[in-house]
């Protein structure tokens, strides 16, 4: 029998890296950005975060009583938001100024941010000159993962919804928030309209190529964010390279399981987090691990099978943003 | 004439897209409370020219000035604020939104729908419009989103409306309302442009046309000062005959053989119900029905590429022997001299791929033929050339990407193509669909000449004066029905009107 009291905090922090992850590739895809770039950027954003608070902990002489808590969590979230940020902008420049492929430039943005990821992780290793292949900045995580001093006291209530670090609850507030933006605001509807016909948006008097740029940046921001909450909280501050595994994709394929909704990719997220550690859980008896193994694919065949249902029940509403994929060039003809 | 003081003129005006001039050196003037009809050959420039106006383009040379004033017009948002509202002629609406969400979409401000949507209620009654604020886009028909594409231009305030060939995607009913709105629209002191290249629409409506060829702009006439012919000939260049010749059918044979055939589409609902009729040789069928009849089905039906729910379709040989479509593949039926050429709404969406040059659309027919191991590249450029030089295309040269060309000379192209495959039933749809009158008349000829040939002719039009002037006979279509069959040379464009909306032409109450 699954024990839900530890399972549910463990879905939970599983979820979050997915829910930034896929909240960041919504606000993306919804500017008609198809950013394949996503599982790298992550990277980016997990490395850039360690790189910075390696630097304040060596500055700190690695002692946590000499470290500044804000900054110990500002430095690393700042440096991770500008690493994302960046590869957002070098994602936009090429596929929205220089129309190149989304697909080439996504996959290649991909290919470049998990090398670069651990070619610093690697660098960084050597340096400290550690015995195993990881450099642990437990003293930066700690901060990260503070919970309310009161969360302990509270029994399966505090378990289930207080034990958590602050970057868990900001990323389901990033979600809501972002629900609320694109069903809600007038700019949301212009991002909406950029991504579904952009010369029709074009034609309306909104600027198709800011729409573009800044959806994509926010939402590379947003996705690095997620490789920072991996790092810092889920791994306690240990990073080892390629730790990160598939995430990145498992959130590019929430997007379509959540049909572009940033809300419910909270709630799937969660879901999906469970699904990728049900395998941990489910009784298979010790001399059966290779049916532990095909357990794993869970959250790969709910996607198909959540894709199968979506595209029989043929709503216009459920089908991804129209001219996802496609460039945009006003004098086209 | 009185003094008056133009609301809008362009001056001098020169757009270039790589080495296509499409305007050249245009100079235009619009007053207020004025309907100008804006007259040219597919490819001469119009629409660029009222892209220009409405932001979309940018002119490389020459000056606007709205209100007497200079202006700069770099973005849509800018034509807005000079009050110029465009309703293009491939509608910018969001399918997935609703009517409110487009009307209010690019206006600053906090979004209040449920304030827009009353605003967009009170715009309708005023002027007459039935639209629904809350239905989504897709739900909604061509004339409704056009409807909602004026709902949006007036809800901006615009003084200055550009309507882009807003009776293509009409039926002649939808029309008539239409204009009634734009005259109520003159008399409020709009000014409006409209291009059409329906000869009677623009006798009709305007009260000045202007006439733009190849890209210059040639005259204008006060309409009531001019004819039709007078119009055509300066757009053309030379003098043209409006006639369409109807010679009678030689030798007529019955060709295709057509009985119950019903047709469900992939969501099971009757596309085509129990229609059956015979095409003979040396004959044109005409189809006549509201879009979305089924016109689409019961040409797909015949060329094999729509599953048949029952019915029988039979091509009958030259020694009257009866054989089967429905077991054959679309490759086969094409190799007995069945062809098929549907001009869809976006021209580019059946039958050409935009981006391949056209000698190469050209081999789309042929790379099957031969047996070498290589494409035959030269008799598709020849083709591609006689095509050209036939249908007057205005291409820089047949290694071009389709895409670039404007939408007449795109559709010239394929139906060109078409007609050139030889073959012994040609079913085409929509063949003029936004083509200017010279471009019809030559197709109209070319689709004759085939005739004389012996070929059996579907031909499925839009415009009911055109059918009734070509066809031989006219079967009406209604909601996937067989309304019924009308013989061409007695037919009366009422009656047909009447048996699109009610099988058998039932008299209204």
């Amino acid at each position: 029998m699954i024990d839900w009291l530890t399972f549910i905090p463990r879905a939970v922090i599983q979820g979050v890296p997915l829910m930034y992850g896929s909240t960041g590739e919504i606000l993306t895809e919804k500017s008609g950005n198809l950013n394949l770039g996503t599982p790298g950027i992550m990277y980016v954003g997990a490395i850039s975060g360690v790189i910075g608070s390696f630097l304040y902990e060596q500055s700190c002489g690695g002692a946590a009583e000499n470290m500044n808590g804000f900054l110990a969590v500002a430095i690393p979230l700042i440096c991770c938001l500008g690493g994302s940020a960046l590869m957002g902008l070098l994602y936009c420049f090429l596929t929205v100024t220089l129309r190149a492929n989304q697909n080439v430039t996504g996959l290649a943005i991909t290919t470049f941010g998990v090398g670069f990821g651990n070619f610093f992780g690697g660098s960084l290793i050597k340096l400290t000159g550690s015995e195993v292949p990881s450099i642990a900045l437990s003293a930066t995580s700690n901060f990260f993962r503070a919970t309310l001093p009161a969360a302990e006291n509270m029994g399966w209530f505090g378990q289930i919804f207080l034990s958590y670090g602050f970057l868990a609850y900001l990323a389901i507030v990033i979600g809501i928030l972002a629900s609320v933006f694109l069903k809600r605001t007038r700019r949301g509807l212009h991002l909406r309209a950029v991504g579904e016909n952009p010369a029709t948006a074009d034609a309306a008097g909104i600027s198709v190529t800011s729409y573009k740029y800044l959806a994509t940046i926010i939402g590379s921001m947003i996705a690095g964010l997620g490789g920072l909450y991996y790092v810092m909280d889920y791994a306690n501050g240990v990073w080892s390279n390629n730790a990160f595994g598939d995430r990145g994709w498992l959130a590019i394929a929430l997007v379509i399981f959540t049909i572009w909704r940033p809300a419910v990719s909270v709630l799937a997220s969660i879901l999906f987090g469970g699904l990728y550690i049900m395998y941990l859980y489910l009784p298979t008896g010790m001399d059966n691990l290779a049916v532990k193994e095909l357990y794993r694919m869970i959250p790969y065949i709910v996607t198909i099978i959540v894709l199968i249902i979506t595209s029989l029940r043929n709503k216009r509403e459920s089908k991804p943003p129209e001219s996802l994929g496609l460039p945009y060039f006003r004098e086209d003809r | 004439m009185e003094e008056r003081t133009p609301i809008l003129e362009m001056r001098h005006v020169t757009k270039r897209f790589g080495n296509i001039i499409a305007n050249d050196d245009v100079s235009l003037t619009l007053y207020p409370g004025e309907i100008l009809a804006l007259l040219g050959e597919n490819g001469s420039g119009k629409t660029t020219l009222m892209n220009i106006l409405s932001g979309i383009y940018y002119p490389d040379e020459g000056q606007i000035f709205v209100e007497g004033k200079e202006v700069s017009i770099s973005s849509p948002k800018d034509s807005f604020d000079l009050k110029i509202g465009m309703i293009h002629q491939h509608f910018k609406l969001v399918d997935v939104m609703s009517v409110t969400e487009n009307i209010v979409l690019g206006l600053p401000g906090k979004l209040d729908l449920k304030q827009a949507a009353a605003d967009i209620r009170a715009i309708c009654e005023r002027y007459g419009f039935e639209v629904d604020p809350d239905e989504k886009i897709y739900n909604l028909s061509v004339s409704q989103k056009q409807t909602v594409e004026i709902v949006k231009v007036l809800f901006r305030g615009a003084n200055i409306l550009i309507l882009d060939e807003p009776t293509a995607v009409l039926t002649p009913q939808e029309a008539v309302k239409l204009f009634a709105i734009l005259r109520n629209m003159k008399e409020a002191g709009h000014a409006i442009i409209i291009i059409t290249h329906k000869m009677h629409e623009v006798m009709d409506i305007s009260d000045r046309v202007a006439i733009l060829r190849k890209g210059r702009y040639i005259t204008s006439f006060v309409t009531t000062e001019t004819t039709a012919q007078e119009l055509t000939d300066n757009m053309v260049g030379r003098a043209v005959s409006l006639n369409i010749e109807r010679p009678e059918p030689v030798d007529p044979k019955d060709r295709l053989f057509i009985q119950g055939l019903t047709v469900k589409n992939e969501e099971g609902v009757y596309k085509l119900r129990d229609v059956s009729f015979t095409a003979r040789s040396g004959e044109i069928l005409g189809i006549a029905g509201i879009a979305g009849s089924g016109q689409r089905e019961l040409l797909e039906a015949i060329a094999g590429l729509q599953p048949v729910e029952y019915g029988i379709i039979n091509y009958i040989d030259d020694d009257g022997t009866p054989e089967s479509l429905l077991k054959k593949t679309p490759v086969e039926i094409q190799a007995m001299g069945v062809s098929l050429s549907f001009v869809p709404e976006d021209r580019l969406g059946m039958g050409l791929v935009g981006n391949m040059d056209l000698s190469e659309n050209m081999m789309l027919r042929s790379y099957r033929e031969g047996h070498s191991i290589f494409t035959n590249r030269r008799d598709p450029a020849a083709l591609a050339r006689q095509v050209v030089e036939e249908l007057e295309v205005s291409t820089p040269s047949i290694n071009t990407a389709v895409r670039k060309l404007s939408g007449g000379n795109v559709q010239k192209v394929l139906v060109g193509r078409e007609i050139a495959s030889a073959p012994t039933v040609l079913l085409t749809a929509y063949a003029v669909r936004g083509l200017d009158i010279n471009a019809s008349y030559t197709i109209y000829n070319l689709i004759n000449r085939q005739k004389a040939a012996g070929v059996a002719i579907v031909f499925v039009g839009e415009d009911l004066d055109v059918l009734v002037e070509l066809c031989d006979r006219i079967l009406v279509l209604c909601d996937g029905r067989v309304s019924g069959i009308v013989d061409g040379k007695t037919a009366d464009k009422n009656e047909i009107g009447m048996m699109m909306t009610h099988v058998g032409g039932a008299h209204e109450g």
